[in-house]
């Protein structure tokens, strides 16, 4: 019973990936300090949230999920971009990308 | 192709995926982490293609790989001079972090399994099989027309952005 559930490859394979993934981004995102770090789990989280729409599109037959992807990829890679050159004005302003020291505005 | 193989292959790229997704993550070296999102990228790819989703593989190579990964990697290096030996990334709060990441993944996996166990979904009739290029064509003249072309827009629009703000210290010189 075990063994037909791992050979049969299904919903739930991707599914557990994908919060893996997802898990993973998170941890990134929560506790590095360097900003370029941050947004590669960003990156690894819209993985995550592509892998889900995909699979649920495919054991779903319909093509929303599909599209919907395509047009996630797109939004990241304008997202990536922004967020490098906001990176990039941090590390000019403050000589660091470490978020924890980027603080002026707390006082 | 029967069915063990598909597995077999299926669990290497899950595999490669997983494990280098976590290098990502816990290594302390910025660069490790960039060249080894790569193949976090790659092995997602092969998933899409598991998931009869192939041109959404190869997008995902060509925006990814080939944009993204780049410009990330450029990041690194323009943002820590390699001579320095500062390339170390530290962490924060990693207590809470594996705390918070372990019950996000166990309450994750408890609701997709729970669900698909309970019977709350199941696959339907009608699965996406062989190639969907030819749909997506379809789709895209069609149905999903107006969000095609607000998200070349966006596109556009952020990139200009990014472009301005990159280069904005220059000219806020100049002005002085």
């Amino acid at each position: 019973m075990l063994t037909e559930q791992l050979l049969s490859i299904g919903l739930n394979h991707f599914l557990t990936i994908s919060a893996i993934l997802f898990g993973l981004g998170m941890f990134a995102v929560m506790t590095r300090k360097n900003a370029i770090v941050i947004l590669m789990g960003v990156e690894l989280i819209l993985n995550a949230a592509n892998i889900n729409f995909l699979t649920f599109s495919k054991y779903n037959g319909s093509m929303d999920g599909v599209m919907f992807s395509l047009f996630v990829i797109v939004l990241a890679a304008a997202e990536a971009a922004v967020a490098l050159a906001i990176v990039i004005n941090i590390f000019k302003t403050f000589k660091t990308v470490d978020v924890s020291r980027v603080d002026t505005m707390k006082e | 192709m029967n069915q063990l193989t598909i597995a077999i292959i299926f669990y290497i790229f899950a595999a490669v995926t997983v494990l280098s997704a976590a290098f990502v993550v816990f290594s302390k070296n910025i660069i490790y982490s960039a060249f080894s999102l790569l193949f976090t990228f790659f092995g997602v790819a092969a998933l899409y293609v598991f998931l009869s989703a192939d041109f959404i593989a190869v997008t995902q190579v060509v925006v990814y790989v080939g944009g993204i990964l780049v410009l990330l990697l450029f990041g690194v290096m323009f943002t820590n001079t390699i001579m320095q030996t500062e390339l170390k990334a530290d962490v924060l709060h990693v207590v809470p972090g594996v705390l918070l990441t372990l019950a996000l993944i166990g309450g994750l996996l408890f609701a997709f399994y729970n669900a698909s166990a309970a019977g709350s979904w199941m696959p339907g009739m009608m699965q996406l099989q062989g190639s969907v290029v030819e749909r997506i064509g379809f789709e895209t003249m069609s149905r999903y027309m107006l969000p095609f072309e607000m998200v070349s827009i966006v596109l556009l629009v952020a990139l200009l952005g990014a472009a301005f703000l990159a280069r904005y210290d220059k000219a806020h010189k100049k002005e002085h």
